[in-house]
């Protein structure tokens, strides 16, 4: 029997417009004929991304994604559009033959992903969080982890973005 | 909430950008739609997270921005040499071979 | 064989040295001829020497074997006969050898003693001939070929000698081949006498098939089986003996085919005195003589009731026609040569009459008497009519400057004609005896006619050659200067003699002009001061005196019967009065010779009167009878042209066989053969074409192409995956994990 608290209608229909709006966006993003429109667009998916997240109780999360991923990668990208010189705004034909291939691919690839999604999780839920019973996000948490468990992705990490930053300097300097 | 919305969420963005990755002729638009997917990805794991109570999720979310960031800068340092050896970032004209 | 030889052996272990090596005759002269061929050009003497003494050696054993074959025959009838089989083949046996005889014996040394004279003649004859090495190499191989005829003890050998005989006949007729007219007479030759010979081989091939073998003698032997009538079929033994007598009609020019014999005489004289006098001509009757049972059997010629057979018959017409002939000649060599077939006529005519004996001795005798008279013509050619035979025009009168010649002409001429004690007489005259006693009266009145014929045309030739005045070379010699006055006249008169119309000039109508060539009238050329070198002259008086001596070997008036004695045993029968025995030749007398000695004598005198009225200087009215009596002209032309025989023989008979046939085998050559050959070249190359059209060039190239352009395609569709676009690969990428996200999520639902 399915209650009032558990259906969470808030959520729902906070999820689903920003949900349509992310899809929107993607769209934009793959169809676009205008780099900087594609890049925008990108940005608007990625806001949306945070909002889910704060829906999903992962405010940290969703606050280095706003910080880091729209704030600087997508910044990032328009300073890479500005200095290739792609073409600002219309480009004749930004998209190559593969579309034939790529469309078929894409669905059936949403196809079995769908299928395999609903088939698995149909009725599982989501556990409250926001209300009575909510469990709030614990950001200590997220560090314990990283520090203890999973330090050695971390050096990992902190190497890739070492060999990022030396990598892009050696790739892209004049001499 | 299902979670199952916000895997299919996910997969549908998923498949978009898998879709943006295979048809655009521009290489940065490739690495958007690249975006595109990782962002996808992250979804996945905290929805995962929500439903299971756990952290792990978030830690990987937050090691796959770090990441997706890293792969930006040195891709659009690649795209930067390309366009400065080739005039041109298309995909389509960055093939030597014949035919 | 061994045991055969064995036997034989011992039972002539008692013969002599010679007689078992008799087969050496013809060897030594074989082996001359290689000699001659080989070194002849590089020996002194051109080759002559090892000819001589080849036919002196053989003479020698010749004569050794004769003597010791006369001893043998006191005791003994057997034949010593040795043979080596060189060849075997279907139990047929071929053998090599030789078989001595009587006959065999006889002619043995008949021809090596010939051989002898004419080849010591023939070097002062021929002494400058630009062919002097090869003239007595021909001769020589001749002599071998006729000696291994003589003593063959079967057929094969027979054949073999039978055959060289006619080649060396060939080529030494031809031996002036230069001049067409020289080489025409060869080839006729040639032809006439194989035409015959396809009778020789059809003969012996019935024989093989009637008796199982092709020895002559023995016991098995051809004669023994047809003489005591072992044999199947007698029919076939007729046709046999007609096939085999067709052979000697060829050789030994009985009519029809004895048109060769006369233009033999284009050969140099002593080619003519050797071959076409004494010996070879003398072949087929040899033949007839060796296999007589034979003939004796298949034509039944001594059978009661019987007066004509095929023999006789074709003896008795050549008698006659050539002594027709022989009136009308103006070459002193052709009356010869006419005066020669119609002695053969003689011979063939005895043995058709059951006259073995008699025709065999008048072989001997002929030989040596024709031979001495055609060495007299050489000799007065040589020397005494400036190298030519026309007696018209340059002979006459030559019998005070050439005595010898002269004598030894006499002397042959009355041994020819018959006259009684010269050989002649003794020979002929039994023939025509035998005859009339044989049942054969007919062709005893044939011989009569001829016998008055022969005396008339050489009392002709006599006059004309060694009386009267010295025309033309003659005069030459004569007289010591050229006398033109007859040629004029002799031109008018010298119509076509013989249809030849190559030689106009008067001095050249004969051929022989012993290779000099063409020699110029009017040049003045030394004179013989007398009759011709010891080498001529000397052959002549040995055959002078033989053609009287000869023939008292058997002289039946005097009881003499040496030769019938040495030879009864070659006969094959007995004497005897029964069917498939001969008649003893009949007891002499002079009353049944008498007919045949007065027309002889009637002859020689009228034709002497003749002679003197018409070809001498006084004008009377028998001169030129012939051109203004129309029918003695048309008797006369029929004469001169030969009965028109060479015309049927050449111009039709050749013309319509042997022109559509030979024109026939060469459109069959052209158009079936070569085009059979042609089309198989064609069709192969067409066939070649279209395989490479359809069969190469599409097929095989076509699927060599096919699978380059397969795998060009292959490559040509696989190839835009190799793009080099990332989106490509990475479209490629997903696809497969797509499916195989399918896949895993179909097999795990």
């Amino acid at each position: 029997m399915v209650l009032a608290s558990d259906i969470q209608v808030a959520q729902n229909i906070g999820f689903g417009i920003i949900a349509l709006m992310m899809i929107l966006a993607g769209v934009g993003v793959i169809a676009s004929r205008n780099v900087v429109h594609a890049a925008l667009s990108l940005v608007v998916v990625m806001a949306g991304a945070a909002a889910q997240y704060v829906l999903l109780s992962a405010e940290f999360v969703a606050v280095t994604q706003v910080l880091v991923y729209i704030g600087a990668v997508m910044v990032l990208f328009l300073f890479g559009v500005m200095l290739t010189r792609a073409q600002l705004g219309k480009d004749a034909d930004l998209n190559n033959k593969n579309a034939v291939i790529a469309a078929p691919v894409a669905l059936l690839l949403f196809g079995v992903m769908a299928y395999a999604l609903i088939d698995g999780f149909a009725d599982d839920k989501i556990a409250a969080t926001t209300g009575a019973g909510a469990q709030p996000q614990d950001t200590a948490a997220i560090s314990d982890l990283i520090f203890k468990p999973y330090l050695l992705p971390f050096w990992a990490l902190s190497f890739v973005l070492l060999a990022a930053v030396i990598g892009a300097i050696v790739l892209a300097r004049k001499d | 909430m299902l979670i199952n919305q916000f895997l299919l969420l996910g997969a549908l963005l998923f498949c978009m950008g898998v879709y943006g990755v295979l048809t655009r002729k521009n290489a940065v638009m490739v690495l958007l739609s690249i975006e595109l997917i990782l962002n996808s990805v992250n979804i996945n794991l905290l929805a995962f997270d929500a439903m299971n109570g756990g952290s792990d999720g978030n830690v990987f979310a937050l090691y796959i921005i770090a990441v997706a960031a890293a792969e930006v800068g040195v891709g659009l340092a690649m795209v930067l040499l390309i366009y400065r050896n080739r005039k041109s970032i298309s995909l389509d004209d960055l093939s030597e071979m014949k035919g | 064989m061994f045991a055969e030889e064995a036997a034989g052996e011992a039972a002539h272990a008692a013969a002599g040295w010679f007689l078992e090596h008799a087969w050496l005759i013809p060897v030594i002269p074989a082996v001359a001829f290689f000699l001659i061929i080989f070194f002849g050009k590089k020996m002194p003497k051109g080759g002559s020497e090892f000819g001589i003494l080849a036919m002196v050696a053989s003479l020698v054993i010749a004569a050794g074997t004769a003597y010791q074959w006369i001893d043998w025959s006191h005791h003994s009838e057997e034949p010593i006969i040795k043979s080596i089989t060189w060849w075997e083949s279907g139990g047929l046996k071929f053998g090599i050898g030789q078989h001595i005889d009587g006959l065999a014996v006889m002619a043995l040394l008949l021809v090596s003693f010939i051989s002898t004279l004419v080849q010591i003649y023939s070097t002062e004859y021929v002494r400058g001939d630009r062919r002097y090495t090869h003239f007595f190499a021909s001769l020589t191989l001749f002599s071998a070929g006729m000696l291994s005829m003589v003593l063959a003890p079967n057929m094969v050998q027979f054949i073999l000698g039978w055959e060289i005989m006619g080649l060396c006949s060939f080529m030494l007729i031809g031996h002036w081949w230069e001049e067409e007219a020289n080489s025409r007479a060869a080839l006729k030759a040639f032809f006439t006498v194989r035409t015959g010979d396809m009778g020789l081989l059809v003969g012996t091939a019935m024989l093989l098939a009637i008796f199982g073998t092709l020895d002559i003698g023995g016991e098995g032997g051809i004669n023994h089986l047809a003489a005591t009538g072992e044999f199947d079929s007698k029919s076939m033994l007729m046709w046999a003996a007609i096939a085999l007598f067709i052979a000697c009609i060829g050789k030994s020019g009985q009519f029809p085919l004895h048109t060769w014999l006369p233009d033999a005489m284009a050969g140099p004289t002593p080619v003519s005195s050797l071959l076409h006098s004494s010996t070879m001509v003398v072949a087929g009757v040899f033949l007839v003589a060796r296999l007589y049972p034979v003939f004796h059997t298949g034509l039944d010629i001594n059978i009661a009731g019987q007066h004509f057979n095929f023999i006789a018959v074709i003896g008795g017409i050549t008698i006659l026609i050539a002594a027709a002939l022989a009136f009308v000649q103006n070459d002193i060599k052709k009356v010869l040569a006419y005066s020669t077939v119609s002695q053969l006529g003689y011979m063939m005519m005895g043995l058709g009459v059951g006259a073995w004996m008699p025709a065999v001795f008048h072989i001997f005798t002929h030989a040596f008497f024709k031979c001495c008279l055609f060495l007299c013509a050489g000799s007065i050619a040589h020397t005494g009519s400036h190298h030519s035979f026309d007696m018209k025009t340059d002979m006459g009168g030559l019998r005070k400057k050439m005595p010898v010649t002269f004598w030894t002409w006499i002397v042959s001429t009355l041994a020819l004609c018959g006259v009684p004690f010269f050989s002649g007489f003794f020979s002929k005259d039994e023939i025509i005896d035998s005859a009339k006693h044989n049942h054969y009266t007919v062709f005893g009145i044939i011989g009569l006619i001829g016998a008055f014929m022969t005396a008339a045309y050489m009392t002709r030739a006599t006059y004309l050659t060694f009386f009267g005045k010295a025309r033309g070379g003659a005069a030459h010699f004569v007289d010591g200067h050229e006398d033109h006055s007859h040629d004029e006249a002799a031109d008018e008169v010298h119509h076509d003699v013989d249809g030849l119309d190559t030689h106009r000039h008067p001095v050249h109508a004969a051929h022989d002009d012993h290779g000099h060539g063409d020699i110029q009238h009017g040049k003045p050329l030394p004179f013989a001061p007398s009759d011709s070198p010891w080498q001529i002259t000397v052959p002549l008086i040995i055959l002078g005196a033989l053609a009287v001596v000869s023939g008292y070997l058997n002289a039946a008036p005097f009881k003499l019967h040496y030769f019938e004695h040495w030879l009864e045993s070659s006969m094959g029968l007995p004497f005897g009065e029964e069917p498939g025995m001969i008649p003893e030749p009949p007891t002499f007398s002079w009353a049944a010779a008498a007919p045949s000695i007065i027309l002889v004598a009637l002859g020689i005198t009228l034709s002497w009167l003749i002679s003197k009225k018409v070809f001498g200087e006084e004008k009377n009215g028998l001169q030129g009878l012939t051109q203004r009596n129309a029918l003695l002209g048309a008797g006369h032309k029929f004469l001169v042209n030969k009965y028109y025989l060479d015309a049927l023989y050449e111009g039709v008979i050749v013309k319509a066989i042997a022109h559509p046939i030979a024109r026939a085998a060469y459109w069959v050559n052209q158009h079936v053969l070569d085009g059979v050959v042609n089309a198989v070249g064609i069709g192969g190359r067409r066939t070649g074409e279209w395989v490479y059209r359809n069969v190469d060039q599409r097929v095989v190239d076509g699927a060599v192409n096919g699978s380059g352009a397969t795998a060009r395609g292959a490559g040509g569709v696989l190839q835009p995956v190799q793009s080099g676009k990332v989106s490509m690969y990475g479209a490629l990428l997903f696809g497969a994990a797509a499916v195989g996200a399918l896949v895993l999520v179909l097999v795990n639902s």
